[in-house]
């Protein structure tokens, strides 16, 4: 039993990985009042563009540089759409997971069933990738994951404790303000919704070059869908996002686990649809006790003449 | 004395400035000048352009026509950035804050020179602020922790901090008690007296007379004249502002009450955060008259009129409409028992996005003539709606507008036109006439009497305790949720009334105190 609970957790942490990335992202993304349904199709063009470079430079550094810089830029496309042009932020959205689901599936037909040379290795972490089980279980991941979880903190810092995450959180939660104080509302919410798009695509790109490791086509498998739901339950806050992934992550292996028992293979693939709708429905109630909740003016567009 | 001044003396010119929107145009060529160091109050009726003006001034409106001057520079201001560099701070009558974040937050928003929070130093500066000027701050607490008023000395902090020279401050008394109020105004002179310049929107006469120097009328997008506060009076003010006299006279008619329309029983009610906010207050309001509630708002008003409307759950009580008991009732139970409600927060009553026919229909829209079936009966829609603008006066540009998009004071004439052609047998309503021009008041004031005089029982809220006085026929006083006393409005005592707004009076002490009052009954 503690083999399997020790396995499970071995395996639920690189699995909540790109999901770890896309929520950071999207947390950053929804705080300055844009939602980006989006982040399916950004991660799904992150993994087959990241295994792509990855596979023809040979670097998966540089796979994930590439996957970051695409993701970014598809995001750009939703931040045009829904800032400038002040479009249905879920329709700009929608459209963009579409697109890359389109897309990925074409460009990535030539890399179908090639293992990939360049894989991302787990690291040495001297000492402590020695200790008995508890070095097995924590210390034996690649730099991805140790990334990722470093990240939260640091997003956390900034989103609380600095002017950028103040005036981050101010254009959210009211562009009116902000603007009368001068700051760029449009500018700030570009640079969000970029900043979750890079992050998307690195989730995306973690899949193809480190979990996979190789590009099946649709290999993101909802992994988007989660990432939005997951926002919520993080309360869009990156310490919570954290503990979420991993969480989903650890469905996920669940799935893989459970199947060879003979649990239905339909039900398992539902398992993390229903507990998503389990966790909004819970954390819901939640937020609302506590006060706390979405950012004011996620999904409006700002214009300073509207009133 | 009133033209002709030497540049120099003016801080602020404003000339010829056009500002179209589509289907209105909210400046006509409208001049303004502002000296250094005065209080000049920009005074006219509702969708005269004020607020307009102003917004042009601090950079969130782009005039379509028009020079502005600032300290005898002639200057472009494309955004609030800009106009905030001239020195120039505006305070809009929604204040424009973040409701989750901390005042230092609020206050620093936007600065460069802090990277790291919470931050030290501008705690620190923001104390020393509030206390040159003599506000009280907590610089940790959240903006929605905080009353209006404190509210608005957030503003005040952010164009202090920003050293501002001019500051502009659209109706900044209208969501304020009266003492808040008082506040503010010794806040302002304070700072005039640091050689700062004060532009001041109101709606209220007195206010004019009381704090500024000079002051300015527009009318339709023009300004008509700018005239010294010394050499001018209120009723001429009126005058100037609606173009005809307003004289305030009231078709106050002798009306019989008759049965009890709205009765209240030991009612409970707790508000957001769970305390009691209404505590076993009982009231009746009879059909053909108008019973007030003064009091200092947050003492309960809205959670006894959401109560009764349906819109709040209550704790203990029970309430009886037309004999029927409603206590159990949903909202719209309730409206068909002849509830009308004009609710303080008119966004409450309204869908601001929505246009003005659709807003006019929310309450109508399932019966015939305009509901047929599933279906709505678009022609009838239109004439209702097109009959109601002209009933009531209504300003829009057409009936397809977003409701949004109209002046204060018709969002507050299209609300009331449409709870009043239902005609209800009680009438709720709060605040009805909270930033609305002194004409507009008179119309509404009058409209509720013609209510009164149709038989309905009016059940009036109000901060305005001249409004109170005027319209009811009996008034209670309010605090804490409890009534305080409750009398014939005509045998009111001031001074009493006031003692029961600050809770000083209460109705064991009233009657030991002082036996005399007539029509004590509470
Ligand atoms: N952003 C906008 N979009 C469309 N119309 C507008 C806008 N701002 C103002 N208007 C219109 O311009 C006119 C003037 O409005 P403004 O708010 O300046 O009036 P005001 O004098 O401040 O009135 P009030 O006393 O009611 O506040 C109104 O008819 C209003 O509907
Ligand atoms: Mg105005």
């Amino acid at each position: 039993m503690l083999e399997f609970i020790l396995a499970a957790v071995r395996a639920a942490i690189p699995a909540g990985t790109p999901l770890l990335y896309g929520t950071l992202g999207e947390v950053y993304a929804e705080r300055s009042g844009v939602l980006n349904l989006g982040v399916e199709g950004m991660m799904i063009m992150g993994a087959v563009s990241g295994f792509a470079v990855a596979q023809t430079t040979g670097s998966a550094g540089l796979g994930i540089l590439a996957a970051a810089i695409v993701g970014g830029l598809l995001a750009l496309i939703h931040a045009f759409a829904s800032i400038t042009l002040r479009v249905n932020q879920v329709v700009s959205g929608l459209a963009l997971t579409m697109l890359g689901l389109g897309i990925s599936g074409m460009i990535g037909k030539k890399f179908v069933g090639q293992p990939l040379a360049a894989r991302l290795q787990p690291i040495h972490i001297p000492g402590l990738s020695d200790l008995p089980i508890l070095g097995e279980l924590l210390f034996k991941f690649d730099i991805m994951v140790y990334l990722g979880i470093l990240l939260v903190p640091a997003l956390w810092f900034v989103l609380y404790k600095t002017r950028i995450g103040v005036t981050l959180r101010s254009v959210g939660e009211n562009p009116s303000a902000a603007d009368a104080l001068g700051v760029n509302v449009a500018f700030v919410r570009y640079a969000a919704v970029a900043f979750g798009g890079m992050m998307a695509g690195i989730g995306g790109a973690y899949l193809s070059i480190s979990y996979a490791p190789a590009w099946i086509e649709g290999m993101t498998a909802g992994a988007g869908w989660i990432v939005v739901a997951l926002t919520i339950f993080a309360i869009w806050d990156p310490r919570r996002a954290l503990l979420g992934a991993y969480l989903f992550g650890g469905v996920r292996v669940l799935q893989f686990r459970l199947q060879p028992l003979g649990v239905s293979p339909n039900l398992l693939n539902m398992l993390p649809f229903i507990l998503t709708i389990l966790v909004l429905w819970l954390s819901s109630g939640q937020a609302a006790k506590r006060r706390i909740g979405a950012p004011a003016a996620l999904m409006t567009a700002y214009s300073r003449e509207e009133r | 004395m009133t033209s002709a001044l030497p540049e120099s003396q003016a801080t602020v010119i404003l000339r010829g400035i056009v500002k179209r929107f589509p289907g209105v145009t909210a400046n006509n060529g409208a001049n303004l000048e502002v000296r250094k160091g005065e209080i000049h109050a920009l005074l006219g009726e509702n969708g005269a352009g004020k607020t307009s003006l102003m917004n042009v001034l601090y950079g969130i409106y782009h005039p379509d026509e028009g020079e502005i001057w600032v300290n005898g520079q002639k200057v472009t201001i494309h955004s609030p950035q800009d106009a905030i560099r001239l020195g120039i701070g505006m305070i809009h009558q929604q204040y424009r804050l973040v409701q989750t974040h901390s005042v230092t937050e609020n206050v620093v928003l936007g600065l460069k020179e802090y990277f790291f929070f919470p931050e030290k130093a501008a705690r620190a500066h923001i104390l020393e602020l509030a206390e040159k000027y003599g506000m009280k701050m907590d610089p940790d607490a959240r903006i929605w922790q905080l009353s209006a008023g404190e509210q608005q000395r957030v503003e005040i902090l952010k164009a202090l901090y920003r050293g501002v020279k001019i500051l502009i401050m659209d109706e900044p008394t209208a969501m304020l008690t009266p003492g808040e109020a008082m506040e503010l105004l010794h806040i302002l002179r304070r700072m005039t007296a640091e050689g700062l310049t004060v532009i001041f929107i109101t709606h209220k006469l007195e206010e004019v007379v009381e704090v500024s120097n000079r002051v300015t009328v527009m009318r339709q997008g023009k300004s008509i004249t700018t005239l010294e506060t010394t050499k001018t009076t209120q009723s001429e003010l009126a005058q100037l502002m609606v173009g005809r006299d307003v004289l305030f006279h009231l078709d106050k008619k002798a009306v019989e009450a008759g049965a009890d329309v709205l009765k209240v029983e030991r009612l409970n009610v707790m508000n957001d955060k769970g305390l009691p906010a209404v505590v076993d207050l009982s009231l009746d309001v009879r059909a053909g008259e108008i019973f007030g509630i003064a009091g200092v708002s947050g003492n309960g008003q809205r959670e006894l009129v959401e109560a009764v409307t349906g819109l709040r759950p209550i704790s203990g009580g029970r309430i009886i409409v037309n004999g029927q008991d409603i206590t159990q009732s949903p909202p719209r139970a309730r409206i068909k028992s002849g509830i009308g409600f004009v609710p303080g927060e008119r966004w409450m009553a309204l869908i601001p996005g929505m246009s003005v026919a659709d807003n006019m229909i929310l309450k109508n829209y399932a019966r015939p003539p305009i509901g047929n079936g599933p279906l709505l009966d678009r022609e009838a829609v239109a004439a209702h709606t097109e009959s109601l603008i002209k009933e009531y006066a209504i300003s829009t540009p057409d009936r397809h507008t977003p409701i949004k998009r109209l002046s204060g004071g018709n969002i507050q004439r299209a609300l009331l036109a449409r709870e009043i052609s239902e005609k209800p047998s009680l009438l709720i309503v709060a605040q009805p006439t909270s930033g609305l021009d002194v004409g507009a008041t008179e119309t509404i004031w009058n409209l509720l009497l013609e209510e009164r005089a149709r038989g309905a029982a009016v059940l009036l809220i109000s901060d305005d305790l001249k409004e109170a006085l005027a319209l009811s026929d009996r008034l209670a006083v309010i605090f804490e949720g409890q009534i305080m006393g409750q009398f014939a409005a005509r045998e009111a005592n001031l001074e009493h009334i006031g003692l029961m707004m600050a809770g000083a009076l209460r109705p064991g002490l009233a009657a030991a105190k002082d036996n005399s009052t007539a029509g004590e009954s509470a």
